[in-house]
Formats: structure tokens, sequence, C-alpha cells
């Protein structure tokens, strides 16, 4: 490692009218080196890249580039000198090709006109060059999001690149997706550019992390290299708390069966058959692309069931629209807060009304609404699942992704159901806000409730669960319970298509 | 001047009524004042009771229009539901008076009638295509304005129909209970039904939910195309009743009833708060949203400003209003 950082921040400080994003934080960048920002949603590990990557400006403090202090004007002027990012929202303008995607701005140019052919040629050397099997005639809004992300990284290699900044960029990839993005940074790594690298997985520092910065309310916890330090201490690190805090212990209960599946078969699930039973909690694991999220939603009729029954206590279901299934008593809670699950412009009372209008647990069944009834149980609901006060009078959108999904959490409690389907529950959210979500998944289950959490996050869906189904491929490869439930077991059945029950 | 208010944060009380209820209340002053200045007839009791009658029918329509508006779509046809009841009601009123000469009000009823199924028709057109068969509802209702207003030309051959029964007209149109316009009274009935159908009933909470989030309002256990069915023949429904009361002012069915109102009930839907979004909007203001641009035609009349000009200053009055709804709901959004 050279003596002289590549990159380097002085006492970076970013004061926001009433909140302090970033406080005098010190960071340096070698050449050659994998440094991972590591801390909850709102410690700053934003703040600092989009500062960095020139989209931002420091209010306080300075970053060094190559031993020269530099003011970048915008995330343009930050690419000149060498410093790429990738973001985590995406760039990516869906009615355009991948090629035309990669080169948006960067056009190769014959004369006046746009150089289709080279364009394409070239874009196809560079998912070759990356591994990414895309193809870059295909039009971006055809791509799975795994796709996209892929397409957005392969944007970022244009030019001569310094540094290169990964925000979350496997949140949606794939493990072997994941495995050639890692093998190009380790190649990266070899020719010299320094990589600062953001994400929550934190299995994944051991394989490519040198160094760590772990990040809290704003400020610096600590700099640690990736030899000295494990799971638990960075954890502890980032969140001030011990790992087994996070995770509650749960209570196996009565195990009555609620729900039967049985042959079930939509596009890309291959007869699926399983059963919920009360006061147990069912993890669904499985990789992008498995099928475990469809599989829920095909059972709530979200997508179009074409084989199969589906009972709730005996009844058939099979067929019944979403709304039905819900009356019958269970409830889905979307992956997607912002799309599917909350209606962003109005407040928490709101979002939890509608809930508490359309299900039996406050005003009978007449067709006058009794708000002041509507408003004190929400009022109650957003107790239960701690919600600031100060939170519960702005739209949602406006609260951070851990405060939605209180909001979130908090419709299912608003609706009278026996079975409440998780599916990835605290994408986005922070470490202190997933132990409170967990503490509420465990007060349903234990109360004789069947959950079903569907989760990306494998410790999660381990730590959660009594049983566990493992989908890949569109089927269920395994249903582990007990000791059968080990990350060893688990990753088999992520590529096993045997369907073997241990 | 209220974005210069909101940027220094200095007039806080603006920003805050601004982001609650709109760009009305600023408006409202400011076309009282510039019309108070231009004409002095312009505050008289005699104007503003004036006005309150001529803003009945628009009062009406825009309820329509902001049930729709808040399912997160919009009516053009509004106008055209209204052509068609005028027309085809007073056909049936005129057919039905000659079989039952002796009984005037049995026709009028039926009638009135026939004049409501045209418009639920269009109502239903416009629901199922836009919640079964996902048409955009700018394509929809376009579609279907044409389709209504061409069925009210070729049902009359573009001659207005005339000899209506006098008491038709006399109750009506012209007709007073204790001294208040029958349109009036009737108005505000509806203002009170439809101010409590949506802030009272789950009917109303569904639409709001649906204007929302749909896909959060299905994960509700809401049948969401039914709720924008119901929406659309509502709103049909009103212009329809709007459509009789006019029919009853002229005393003639007529297939150029109602031409302006779409984009004046819009206009006066956006002005009062009610988000092109969906999810947004509430009743007592859009009523006053409605008064508001009578309020300006009748200002206008008074100036002497011509007919050709106050269309300039209606369509850019709508545009404005959405320019302050687009900066509403960011601000909204980020609360800032």
């Amino acid at each position: 490692m050279s003596s002289q950082p590549l990159i380097e921040t002085k006492a970076l400080t970013k004061q926001y009218p009433g909140v302090l994003a970033l406080n005098a934080v010190d960071f340096d960048l070698h050449s050659g080196e994998v440094h991972v920002l590591f801390g909850e949603n709102g410690a700053g590990k934003s703040t600092l890249i989009s500062m960095l990557a020139g989209a931002n400006f420091p209010t306080q403090g300075s970053v060094v580039l190559d031993g020269q202090e530099v003011k970048f004007d915008s995330v343009a002027d930050a690419q000149d000198k060498g410093i790429y990012t990738v973001f985590q929202e995406f760039s990516l303008i869906p009615t355009l090709t991948v090629a035309q995607n990669i080169f948006l701005g960067w056009e190769p140019m014959k004369g006046p006109f746009i150089d289709h052919r080279t364009m394409r040629k070239r874009a196809h050397e560079m998912l070759l060059e990356l591994g990414f099997d895309i193809d870059p005639n295909e039009t971006t809004s055809h791509l799975s999001r795994a796709q996209q992300q892929m397409v957005e990284i392969t944007k970022a290699f244009h030019g001569d690149l310094k540094v290169l900044i990964l925000d979350e960029p496997t949140a949606s990839l794939t493990d072997k997706e994941v495995d050639h993005l890692f093998e190009f940074v380790n190649e990266l790594k070899a020719k010299g550019v320094g990589i600062i690298y953001i994400s929550h997985r934190i299995q994944e520092f051991s394989r490519i992390a040198n160094r760590i910065t772990v990040l809290r309310d704003g400020g610096k916890i600590g700099t640690v290299d990736m030899a000295d330090t494990d799971e638990d201490a960075l954890v502890e690190m980032m969140t001030g708390r011990a790992i087994d805090e996070i995770y509650p212990k749960i209570e196996k209960g009565s195990g009555e069966v609620l729900l039967t599946v049985e042959g079930l078969r939509t596009a890309g699930i291959h007869d699926a058959s399983f059963e919920v039973r009360a006061g147990e909690v069912l993890g669904v694991a499985g990789l992008v692309g498995s099928g475990k999220s469809r599989l829920f939603r095909t059972v709530m009729g979200l997508t179009t069931r074409l084989q199969g029954t589906v009972k709730m206590r005996g009844k058939d279901i099979s067929h019944a629209p979403t709304r039905d299934i819900i009356k019958e008593g269970i409830y889905y809670l979307s992956p997607d807060r912002k799309g599917e699950g909350l209606d962003l412009a109005k407040p928490s009372r709101d979002n939890l009304a509608i809930n508490l209008v359309m299900g039996d647990k406050v005003g009978g069944d007449g067709q006058l609404v009794k708000w002041s009834e509507v408003n004190s149980e929400a009022a109650t609901i957003s107790d239960h699942v701690e919600l600031h006060e100060g939170y519960r009078n702005k739209p949602v959108s406006q609260l951070s992704g851990g405060n939605q999904q209180k909001v979130l959490f908090g419709k299912c409690f608003g609706q009278n159901a026996d079975i409440i389907i998780f599916d990835e529950p605290t994408v986005g959210v922070d470490m202190g806000t997933r132990a409170a979500l967990y503490l509420l998944i465990k007060e349903l289950a234990e109360s004789g409730k069947a959950v079903v959490v569907i989760s990306s996050d494998l410790p999660e869906v381990m730590n959660l669960s009594h049983r566990m189904l493992v989908l890949a491929h569109g089927h269920i490869s395994a249903e582990l319970t007990g000791d059968g439930m080990t990350e060893e077991q688990v990753l088999k059945f992520f590529f096993d298509e045997t369907g073997a029950k241990l | 001047m209220t974005i210069e208010a909101k940027k220094t944060g200095a007039f806080d009380p603006v920003r805050k009524t601004f982001i609650k209820v709109g760009v009305l209340p600023f408006f409202l002053v400011g076309a009282l004042i510039i019309f108070t200045a231009l004409s002095d007839k312009f505050l008289s009791l005699q104007n503003l009771v004036n006005v309150a009658r001529q803003s009945v029918y628009l009062v009406l329509a825009s309820m329509g229009q902001m049930l729709v508006l808040i399912s997160g779509g919009f009516d053009l046809s509004v106008g055209t539901a209204i052509a068609l009841t005028s027309v085809v009601s007073a056909l049936g009123m005129v057919w039905f008076a000659g079989i039952f000469p002796d009984a005037i009000w049995l026709a009028i009823t039926l009638g009135a009638f026939m004049g409501f199924a045209a418009a639920i028709a269009v109502g239903l057109i416009n629901g199922v295509g836009v919640a079964y068969f996902d048409v955009s509802p700018f394509i929809m209702t376009l579609g279907v304005s044409s389709v209504g207003a061409g069925l009210a030309l070729f049902l009359t051959g573009g001659v207005p129909v005339s000899n209506l029964p006098f008491a038709f007209g006399d109750t009506f149109g012209f007709g007073r209970l204790f001294g208040v316009p029958i349109p009036v009274i009737i108005a505000a009935v509806c203002i009170i039904v439809m101010w409590l159908f949506m802030s009272r009933t789950r009917l109303g909470t569904q639409v709001y939910a649906v204007g929302g989030n749909i896909k959060a309002a299905h994960l509700s256990a809401i049948n969401t195309k039914r709720t924008l069915l119901m929406a659309y023949v509502i709103c049909a429904l009103i212009a329809s009743l709007t459509g009789l009361l006019l029919t009853a002012r002229v005393e003639s069915g007529e297939a150029n009833l109602g031409s302006t109102i779409a984009l004046e009930s819009i206009a006066a839907c956006v002005i009062a708060g009610v988000s092109l979004r969906g999810g947004i909007g509430r009743v007592e203001n859009v009523v006053l949203g409605a008064f508001f641009i009578v309020l300006v035609q009748n200002g206008m009349n008074l100036a002497q400003i011509s007919s050709y000009m106050q269309m300039v200053l209606l369509g850019a009055l709508l545009i404005l209003a959405v320019i302050f709804d687009q900066m509403r709901y960011r601000m909204i959004l980020s609360g800032n």
C-alpha cells in the first residue's frame, strides 16, 4: 500500500438545516484497495460518497485527491478526475437499449451521426469483460432488476478510472453474479484502482475488503483492517449493541395447519406444495429469481394461478381475488413499500386507516366510517409499532425507510389476519429498527398467528424461522427444520432441485 | 409573491396555507382585489347572489370531476354527459307528454330518468374502459366525449328540442322554495351528500386510497376496479343532474350544453387543491373552487373583457393552477 492516499477527506462535514448529516469525518483510500463503508441507514455513508462523487458539496472540510485539494463542481467533473460512482438508484432509461444506456452521453460518433454498430460492439465487449450475460440490444425495461443493476455497473466503466464507488451493488444480484462482480473488483484492484464499497451484506466483506470504516449517526466510529475483525464485532460497532440482541428467540406455538398449498403452478413456479401452521414462523429463502416472492404472490392472487389448490382452513381459495383472500385472514406485506405498500403523500394515520376501514376491527359492517374509532385505533397501532409521535402527521414519503416499514407493519395490525406474509420485511432498514420489527414478528407468532418471512437476508430467515422453505428455479428444493437449518444446507439447496425433505 | 415567501421562509403561515389548501385562497383574494378595483358593482350583494346562482352548475359538475380526479383519473366527457342528458331527457319529456298529456309530472319524471340512464351509460363505458381494460382516462373519456357529442347531435339533427313541459322549466329552472332558487337547494343537498360520502363512508375512503396508491389499495382488500367504475358512474350521474338543471334553465334540449364545462371543472378542482395524481382533494374546497371560476367569469364580464379573451385567461389560469399543484405536491413529499 502506497504511503500517499489516492483520495482523502479531512474533517468532512455536511450540515443540513437541523441535521448534521456528516460530522468531521476523516476517510482515506489507497490505490489497489477495497475500503468498505459500513453503517446503518442514515449513518452518513450516502452523504459521504455523494460529496466524493461530486453530487453534493461539503459544508466544511476538504477532499484531497493525489495530494491536491479538490472541489468537484458536478458528477461530470468528478468523473473527469477519474472518480466514478454507481449509485443505488438506477439512472437507466427504460425505453432505450442496454447499449444506448451504457453509452448515454458518450455515444461513439461517425461524423455527425451516432455510430450504432461500434456502440453495440463495444457494449458487448464491456459486458463480456465483466462476465454479465446481457444482450446489448435488449430494451432495458425488459431486463430483471438484477440485470439492470449490472448494466448500471457496466455504465461506470468508461475512461480512466482511479476511484470506483459502488453503492450497494449486490443488493439485487444473485450469488453467481456477485462472484463475477467480485472477480472484476479484484482485477481492478490489481490495476491499482481504489474502490469504495458500500454494503449491508456483512458476509461479503471478508471476500473483498481490505479495510472497513464504520459510521454511526454521521460520525466515524473507527477504521479497522478486515484481517483484525469479524462480523459480530462490526455489527456491534455499527449498532452499538451485540448481535444476539438483534434476533429475538421466538417460542413455537400449537402448529394447527391454516393454509395448505398443493401443486401450485404459475409462470416461474412449478408444482409447489407446502403448509403454513399457526404459532410458527415459516422462513422462505432463495436467490433472486428463485420464485420465493412469486410463490406467495401467487397464493395471494397477485399473479395468475395456472394450476393447483390453495386452501385456507379447508376453504378453497385457489381462484379467489386478492381482496377475498385478505378477508379470509391472510395479509401480505409487499417488499416494495413505496410502489405498492404505502400512499406516500399521506401521513401514517391515513395509511393505517385504509386497513382499519376495510378490515373488521373497528366500526362493524356499516357503510359509515367511525373516524374517531379509526383514528384512536390508528394511534394505538402507531404506539405499538413505536412510530415516534413527531412522524405521525408527516407524509410517509418524508420518513426514513425504517419508519416507513414500521407504518407498513402497522397496516397488518389493522387487518384481523391469521397469516401474515412478510416479503423482505427489513429491506433498506437499519439494524436498530430491525430489532424492533423482529420483536413485532415474535409477538405475532407467539400470539398464535402464522408468520411467513420471505427474505434474501439469510441470517434473518435463519434466525427467525422455526421451519424453512428453500426455493431454487421455481421449485421448493428443500423444507428444513430444527438442526437441518444450517447455512451450509440452505446454500446447498439454493442450487439443488432434488426437493429433499429433512 | 407566494413563491418568494416560501423560499425565504419569512411568511411561514403563507407556506403552511399553501401546503394545506393549495393556491385557492391566494387566487380568491387576488380576484376580489382586482375585480373590485375594475368594477364597483362587483362586490355588491346582488351580484354575489347572482354569482352563487350561476355557479350551481359548475359546482355540481366539479364535484363529479373531483371524485374521478381523486380516484387518479380525469373525465373529459362531463360536458358530453350533460349534452346527452339534455337531449335525451328533452326528447323523452316531449314524447311522454304526448302520450300522457294529463300527467305532466309523470312525463317529466320519465324523461329525466331517460336522461339519467344515458349519462349512466356514458359513466359505465368510461369506467369499464379505464378500470377493466386499462385504457388511459385521457383517451377513454376523450373518445367517449366525441361519441356522446356525436350521438347528441345525431338525435336532434343539431336543432334544439323545444316545447318542453312548462312546469319543468318553471320549477327546476326558475322556481324558488322559501325564496331560495331550487337549483341552489339541489346543489346544496348534493354538496352535503357528497361531503358525507367522501369523508364518512367506506366507499369514499376507498376512492382516496385507490387514487393515492392503487397497488397498496389492492393489497388492502379494496376492490379497485369496482371503485374506479363507481367513480366514473357517479361523476356522470352528477353531470346528468347538472344537465337536467341546465335544460330546465334554457327550456330546451340542446346538444351544445356544457361544451366548456370539462375544462372549467378540472380548473375548479385543481385550483381547489385536488391533486392531478389522485388521492388528495376536499369537497368544500372544490365548491369554493367552482365558485371562484364563476366569480372570475362574472368579474371579467363586469369589466367588459371580451368572451374570447376570457377563454385565454381561463386556460392560463388552469395551467397556472397545475404549476402550483406540482410545486405543492413536491413540497408535500419533501416537507420543505
